[in-house]
């Protein structure tokens, strides 16, 4: 049994400790949002955060998240509000909508450490996040957004 | 409707399928009391709704559903189907639910999600029964007060009788209007009094895409459901010689290990496939298999070969003629100045973010399929005939796609799908990792171009193109002699009005490397040969690349396009150090321009400042849709131009993942501006045609820039 924090539940699992937490989230919790898309950690698409680090969930093996906190795109925020949802929803910027579960959980982690981020560091950020249809011009608009937000709600 | 249509056997929807390349359906008006049996209802729909015309469902309550007859893979069909019907509806987008069609031809047309087709081939149908579906609620409500019709009218999921201000929801008419006579020609707006349409409405699907609640392909689940992954032949058409399931069987959660069929139209791809509990141990018990292949009997191919025989087919070969005019041949033997150059674009994977999947459920006597799909009517037809089910007996529920790109219109993975659960006698999904969609195919065909022509006082005199490369069609039972129609895909028709002597030929070429529909189809490699090549013509004029597509595109639509491209861009007043290109193409009923702006960049070659897009799509729904089309395309553009390709060794894929198939990522993604044209002319497509200038527009900013003119593609950006 391999014991962990999904979204703030506990959660027992009967699996291998070789066993990536990708799968473990998606076929054994059976939270689908966090995305399965390359396998080795080229795409993002399965960004979750481990003990509020950006992690690909793809590589992750449940050894190393044994114990630790882990939050999903479903657990970001409770009512699909945190500052970078809320931007994403403003730039209408998914297409497909696939890979958005990981650019959130990567923008998430850059708005938490750099809260008010240069064009720059937004492409240092989330150069490891593909988007196959091409959202990255509204990425780069709503990471803007989602800071003056989060900026907002400070005041 | 289910309760009380009245079936006439004549129909009086009429299909006329166009052809597969553009894929543009004309529907007639009809509603199925009319005669169009409803076939299938959508398992969320309970008996007691109204189903008054095939995309309107109103329920007793009031509530509206509206069907997304096509696929949604991030164009934006879920959101623009709806804000259509919505318009001559009378019903607010924020009241709606909407829901996909199952795979029903019959009921919705074509249903193929390819072709930039599905508002092009379904807005006059949609408006038009929209408005007569509002015409009927409005004339039950008249009929139940007592009082004329015209005293009536409708608004936000109402009608409302003008002089008393008695008010009734569509729910409370649905039925009494149902049996009504249908109005044959109900008033439409005008473009206008538009509230919706033509706006750039927030995309109703987008909250659910930043939560992780929207259910993709692969995120279905099904009760009692395995999980599979499959080995197949990396050279396509390989047998299984043998396979050792020894290892495989041991790890834990697979239970089952088998030999499988996969139909790519009339070729079988043999594969072997692990069936488990989970799709880790499916992928862990692969890892463990061992499958000696017979890879025999058919040629292999590599790269560089396929690029030789194709050049030496253009010198040797005149190829099957599509379209020509005047005596070019003759007008070009005597050209003493002619140019004669080979244009080169290479082969392409789609690699939607969503890796390929499909869940079967083979049922005995039904068969029914979830999954990723484009084309859910070319799945019941295949599937149908080959596991011998009737055609309506095969279910084809379409899910969200995690991209598309054409690769989801193929038949082939629903077929092993099936294939494997007809042998485990349950429902299975069947996973592909992005090794097997990357480098499985089918690919966008790699190509090459001669290209000939000759200017006479600053015009084209004459211009010959010939192409060389595989033809999509001939995977789908294709006639081997005739031309690819797709040979003149992208080139502006007006080029035709203003050069007499023109010749565009096909000359026939084949490999055992299968090949289909790639965003944008041929518009997209022939986009770059033909317009790079206008521009050496240009050059060769001596005149201005813009000036001299205004002198030889005499069309009001093509001048409209390139004034505002001069307009946006700042083209006459570039500075020296910066190198402007222009591209314009059109396809799927659309035509499009970019200015790519570009300099030097100071750590060694050449970056992108910035593009300009200018769209004319006629007749649009959201305008906002539109925009995000295009920069998309500029993206995918970009990456087929400059980052990735697909390369072969004897038949096998040289690349195998995002690490040495490398998609654009965000730092290399120049800024983007996009204009529309506003017209009323048809609509035309949106989801691909702003994607073929982009590769052109840059060599020839490239070329401005340098001098150096870049005739194959991908290239490096950082090595120019």
């Amino acid at each position: 049994m391999i014991q962990l924090t999904v979204n703030g539940k506990t959660e027992k699992l009967d699996v291998s400790p070789e066993m990536p937490l990708l799968w473990a989230i998606r076929d054994t919790i059976g939270l689908t949002g966090t995305k399965f898309g390359c396998g080795v950690a080229q795409c993002g698409a399965c960004v979750v955060h481990l003990d509020g680090e950006a992690v690909r969930s793809c590589v992750t093996k449940m050894s190393r998240a044994e114990g630790k906190n882990v939050v999903t795109i479903e657990g970001l925020s409770e009512n699909n509000d945190h500052p970078a949802q809320k931007a994403w929803q403003e730039i209408d910027v998914p297409q497909c909508g696939y890979c958005h579960s990981g650019q959130i959980m990567s923008a998430a982690v850059l708005l938490r450490e750099n809260p008010n981020p240069s064009d720059q560091d937004i492409d240092n950020a989330m150069a490891g996040n593909i988007c196959r249809c091409g959202t990255y011009p509204r990425i780069r608009k709503a990471i803007h957004l989602a800071s003056e937000m989060q900026e907002k709600s400070k005041t | 409707m289910t309760k009380n249509n009245n079936i006439d056997t004549t129909r009086r929807n009429f299909l006329k399928l166009t052809g597969l390349g553009g894929a543009a359906l004309c529907l007639g008006f009809y509603f199925p009391a009319e005669g169009a049996p409803i076939l299938v209802r959508p398992s969320e729909l309970s008996e007691s709704e109204i189903e008054l015309c095939p995309w309107i469902i109103i329920n007793p309550s009031g509530k509206i559903t509206i069907v997304n007859h096509r696929a949604e893979m991030g164009q934006g069909s879920y959101h623009s189907v709806p804000q259509i019907v919505a318009e001559e509806l009378e019903v607010d987008m924020n009241d709606i639910n909407v829901i996909f069609a199952i795979g029903n031809e019959k009921k919705y047309g074509g249903q193929v999600t390819g072709g930039s087709s599905t508002i092009r081939s379904s807005y006059k149908n949609l408006l038009k029964l929209s408005a007569a579906s509002r015409e009927l609620l409005i004339a039950a409500a008249a009929a139940k007060w007592n009082v004329p019709v015209v005293d009536c009218y409708a608004a936000s999921g109402h009608v409302i009788h003008k002089p008393s201000g008695k008010k009734a929801h569509y729910g409370e008419l649905a039925l009494a209007a149902s049996k009504l006579p249908v109005p044959k020609e109900p008033k439409l707006k005008k473009i206008s009094e538009y509230k919706l349409i033509r706006k750039p409405l927030k995309r109703i699907d987008t909250p659910f895409k930043t939560n992780g609640a929207l259910i993709f392909g692969l995120d279905k689940r099904i009760p009692g459901m395995l999980f599979a992954s499959v080995e197949r032949d990396p050279r396509y058409f390989g047998k299984v010689k043998s396979f050792d399931a020894t290892a495989a069987l041991k790890v834990p959660g697979v239970k089952k290990v088998f030999k499988v069929e996969m139909a790519y139209y009339e070729y079988i791809r043999e594969g072997v496939a692990v069936v488990a509990d989970s799709t880790w141990a499916a992928l862990e018990g692969r890892k463990a298999l061992k499958v000696e292949w017979d890879s025999s009997g058919f040629k292999h191919w590599s790269t560089p070969e396929i690029f030789k025989a194709q050049d030496d087919l253009l010198h040797s070969q005149e190829g099957m003629i599509l379209k020509t005019q005047g005596i070019p041949n003759e007008i070009l033997a005597q050209s003493t100045k002619k140019l004669d150059v080979v244009y080169q674009t290479p082969y392409q994977s789609h690699v939607a973010m969503e890796p390929i999947n499909c869940i079967a459920h083979f049922k005995g006597d039904s068969i029914e399929i979830w999954g990723p799909i484009q084309a859910p009517g070319w799945i019941q037809d295949d599937i149908s005939k080959q596991f011998k089910i009737d055609k309506e007996k095969v279910i084809v529920n379409m899910t969200f796609l995690g991209g598309g790109f054409g690769r989801k219109a193929m038949i082939d993975y629903p077929s092993e799908a099936v294939g494997v659960s007809k042998i485990i006698g349950g429902p299975v999904q069947v996973v592909w990792t992005r090794e097997d969609d990357a480098t499985l195919g089918p690919f966008r065909p790699g190509i090459s171009y001669r290209c000939e022509g000759m200017i006479t006082n600053g015009k084209i005199e004459a211009l010959k193109f010939r192409m060389a490369g595989q033809n999509n069609d001939h995977w789908r039972g294709g006639a081997k002699d005739k031309p690819n129609r797709s040979t003149s895909e992208g080139f502006l028709n007006p080029y035709y009005a203003s050069i007499k002597h023109l010749s565009i030929a096909d000359v026939l070429f084949e490999t055992t490397i299968p090949t289909s529909f790639w965003r944008s189809v041929y518009a997209s490699t022939n986009g770059f040969a033909y317009e790079s090549f206008i521009d050496e013509m240009a050059h060769e004029a001596g005149k201005d690349p813009l000036d001299f597509r205004r002198e030889h595109l005499q069309e009001e639509r093509c001048q409209k396009v390139i004034d505002k491209m001069e307009e946006v861009s700042g083209w006459k007043n570039r500075a020296k150090n910066e190198g402007y290109g222009v591209a314009i193409t059109e396809c799927f009923n659309s035509t499009v321009g970019h200015i790519v702006k570009v300099s030097k960049n100071p750590q060694g070659g050449v970056k992108i400042d910035k593009v300009w897009a200018v769209m004319d799509c006629g007749w649009y729904v959201n305008p906002d849709i539109i925009h995000a089309q295009v920069e998309g395309s500029i993206v995918m553009g970009l990456g087929a131009a400059t980052t990735h390709q697909i390369t072969f060794k004897d038949n096998v894929v040289e690349q195998h993942n995002f690490y040495d198939y490398p998609l654009p990522r965000i730092n290399e993604i120049p800024m983007i501006e996009v204009y529309i044209i506003d017209n009323e002319a048809d609509a035309g497509g949106v989801g691909e045609p702003g994607l073929p200038p982009l590769a052109p527009a840059l060599t020839n900013a490239i070329f401005d820039l340098t001098g150096k003119r870049i005739r194959k593609l991908p290239f490096s950006l950082a090595t120019v």
